[in-house]
């Protein structure tokens, strides 16, 4: 088997393994299955990255999300208090409105695909089929071009830290 | 059998039978005909496939010489196996008596067979880009005939990263697996040395040496019990989620900059997201075991990882910043000029980073004074309360595992990689000189045995913290990371871009912050080696007399 023949099949592993953990964490009923299938789901994205040479990309996707999950893992066991009987399961309306939104999704990414003009070897890093190992240039571009937009990222998520300690403060609010 | 003591078994035997019936002479001789009967059918086979491999010229020459070598292997492993069988007796003798030169022996292979992929490897991309080699371009630059045939087709895999990575998660599965079953016996004679009893001293003769491979016999054996109640997939699921991400370390992990199984520009990212990844096995694990002691490990677990990554990770950017790259081979190479040029000693804050980077291990590696998911003496085990035999043995390979990877993180980081204290410039002439000179430069200069020893330094510094310190409370860890570490790292981290804006390289504050760290360095491993002697040469005022007299030199 060629180089891209080993690439496929590992793209349809991987790609096996998203869909698989993704159907698994809207059909499970228990809440920590729930979240280890979306761990599984995220872990899968990253290991596409790394697939398409998106190194950087994929490292943070799994130090993000595996801190991200445990926390949702961690929540999930202490606000249901018996973990083990609770069975989540949706109402119909709930259901219906999923799939009417899941539908509309899969068509505008379908329309996409099918009406984009893919120019794939034109990027240098994938015609030569080597990692673009280059953090620096990343940082750079980050820091330069799209310094406006990284730093509203940083603002929001500071908006997110301060009204979490300020939520967090229940006693000293009732106190005054 | 003379000093075999007698116990009545149910079925009135005594175990004198029970073990004469099963691995009597008469057994003994049946067996060593057995085996030297197979290891004569696989030697004709052998000669049979080899010989059809040199009349042959297309592609079934390569299935019979790999089939010729398979079936060598098997017949000289029968034949191994029958003289040993044959004269038992002897061989656990000498291997008793020769237990620590076999150790030593062993160590040394291991390395230079570690050794042999980087050579084929520089051989291999030598000729030509990796990829697109042949056979028949292998085989040019070996030269004519079967022989070079046969080792042209051996290399041509070789060229493949595909192969590489195998062969390294093979050999991190290898290095992994020795290490474990070492450090595991090693922490046991430290635990004993500490509080002045033998530890192990049976099994294997020498100090007990084989004691961790008759406990992996054991836990191979154990039944895979799974608690009525508990989420049985994820139950089962949950150790692979801690052991693989452990491995994966090893992939980026760098023994030397040559060393290493991918030379990735995130490598140190990398490492750190799969310190975080085994986090969740671990929640998995406790909570998948429907079991109160499991669930408060795990939950102490995730509390306490999630903070001291936090520190953990602020720890880690100052050596980034000082070295401009996250590329782990970069880093260690920028410490190449002797043990003043390390990292640690090249500003106050990385100082305090080292120290910051070591304390916040210690809780992600859930070691003492922070073992609390596995306090043994409140939560019977912890998160691995309810596994046994092999899943159990998963977890504290992972541990391990985890323990030597942060130690040997540490040093890359930090304490010069894998460049001895020496400046690597003195050795130049010696890393392109011959293959024993490349060997003398890897043992003087820099090589993987550095790392690895500096890896083993600090795996025994985390051993002989937990059996030296008191473990702490849950609310005395949070303070710990969110009031005392957390700050600091901020301030340290401040400090760090602060100073190297304003401290130009080569001026009078840079260099003497830099003599004085190297000396207060120094001073420490001194104090360390002194401590060391001290108790050694006072030995005798111990407590435990048993355990002085057998300690290894006395």
């Amino acid at each position: 088997m060629t180089a891209s023949g080993w690439e496929t099949l590992a793209f349809y592993l991987v790609a096996a393994l998203v869909a698989g953990s993704a159907l698994g964490c809207v059909i499970a009923t228990n809440i920590v299955r729930m979240a280890s299938c979306l761990l599984g789901t995220l872990g899968g994205v990253a290991l596409l990255y790394f697939l398409l040479a998106a190194n950087f990309l994929g490292v943070i996707q799994l130090v993000v999300y595996a801190g991200g999950t445990l926390i949702v893992i961690v929540f999930g066991v202490m606000l249901t208090s018996r973990a083990y009987g609770i069975k989540l399961r949706p109402k119909r309306i709930e259901a219906v409105a999923g799939l009417v939104v899941c539908a509309a999704l899969l068509a505008g990414l379908v329309g996409i695909l099918a009406t984009t003009q893919w120019h794939a070897a034109d990027s240098p890093a994938l015609a030569s089929g080597q990692a673009s190992d280059d953090v620096a240039a990343f940082g750079k571009q980050l820091l330069g071009p799209y310094l406006v937009p990284f730093e509203l990222v940083s603002v929001l998520l500071l908006a997110v830290m301060i009204g979490a300690a300020y939520l967090a403060q229940p006693a000293r609010r009732e106190a005054e | 059998m003379t000093n075999c003591v007698k116990l009545p078994l149910s079925d009135g035997f005594t175990s004198e039978h029970a073990l004469r019936s099963r691995w009597g002479p008469d057994a003994r001789r049946r067996a060593v005909r057995w085996f030297v009967v197979v290891g004569l059918v696989a030697s004709a086979a052998a000669l049979l496939l080899g010989f059809a491999a040199t009349r042959t010229t297309d592609g079934t020459q390569v299935a019979a010489a790999l089939g010729a070598t398979a079936v060598a292997v098997t017949a000289l492993a029968c034949f191994a196996t029958a003289l040993v069988v044959r004269f038992a007796e002897a061989v656990g003798w000498l291997l008793a008596r020769l237990a620590f030169l076999i150790f030593i022996g062993a160590v040394v292979g291991t390395v230079v067979v570690a050794w042999v992929p980087a050579l084929l490897y520089q051989h291999v991309d030598a000729i030509g880009p990796p990829g697109t080699l042949t056979v028949d371009n292998l085989q040019a630059s070996l030269g004519d005939g079967a022989a070079a045939r046969l080792a042209a087709y051996g290399l041509w895999p070789l060229q493949f990263r595909l192969t590489r990575d195998i062969i390294t998660m093979v050999g991190a599965i290898g290095f992994v697996s020795i290490f474990a079953s070492f450090a595991i016996w090693w922490e046991r004679k430290v635990a004993g040395r500490i509080q002045s009893r033998l530890g192990p001293m049976r099994v294997g003769g020498w100090h007990g040496w084989a004691q961790s491979i008759a406990d992996g016999l054991k836990l191979v054996q154990k039944e895979d019990i799974c608690l009525e109640g508990a989420d049985r997939r994820l139950f089962f699921l949950a150790p692979y989620i801690v052991f693989v991400p452990a491995l994966t370390i090893f992939l980026a992990l760098p023994f030397s900059a040559a060393w290493v199984g991918r030379d990735l520009d995130v490598g140190l990212i990398l490492i750190f997201a799969m310190l975080g990844v085994g986090v969740v096995g671990v929640l998995l694990g406790g909570w998948a075991s429907n079991d109160k002691w499991s669930m408060f490990g795990a939950m102490r677990e995730a509390c306490q990882m999630i903070s001291y990554e936090i520190p953990l990770g602020f720890s880690l950017l100052v050596p980034l910043m000082i070295a401009g790259t996250i590329r782990l081979t970069t880093i260690g190479d920028l410490q190449a000029g002797g043990f003043w040029t390390w990292l640690a000693f090249s500003n106050p804050f990385a100082f305090v980073a080292a120290v910051i980077f070591f304390i916040a291990t210690l809780a992600s590696c859930k070691r003492a004074p922070f073992d609390l998911p596995e306090a043994e003496s409140e939560l019977v085990a912890g998160y691995m309360t309810e596994y046994s035999g092999f899943r159990w043995a998963l977890f504290m390979f992972a541990e391990y595992a985890e323990m030597f990877a942060v130690g040997a993180l540490g040093a890359i980081l930090f304490f010069g990689a894998w460049h001895s204290p020496l400046p690597a410039s003195w050795g130049a002439e010696l890393a392109h000189g011959a293959i024993w000179q490349q060997a003398l430069h890897g043992l003087l200069f820099s090589g993987p045995l550095w790392l690895i020893a500096k890896g083993f330094f600090f795996v025994f510094v985390q051993i002989w913290l937990r059996w030296t310190l008191p473990r702490i409370r849950i609310d005395q860890v949070m303070y710990t990371c969110i009031q005392v570490l957390l700050p600091l790292a901020l301030v340290i981290l401040l400090g760090n871009t602060f100073w190297g804006l304003w401290v130009r390289n080569g001026s009078g504050l840079a260099i003497g912050a830099n003599v004085v760290l190297s000396a207060l360095g120094v001073i420490l491993m001194a104090g360390f080696v002194w401590f060391v002697a001290y108790g050694f040469l006072n030995r005798r005022a111990l407590v435990g007399t048993l355990a002085v007299d057998h300690l290894p030199g006395a």
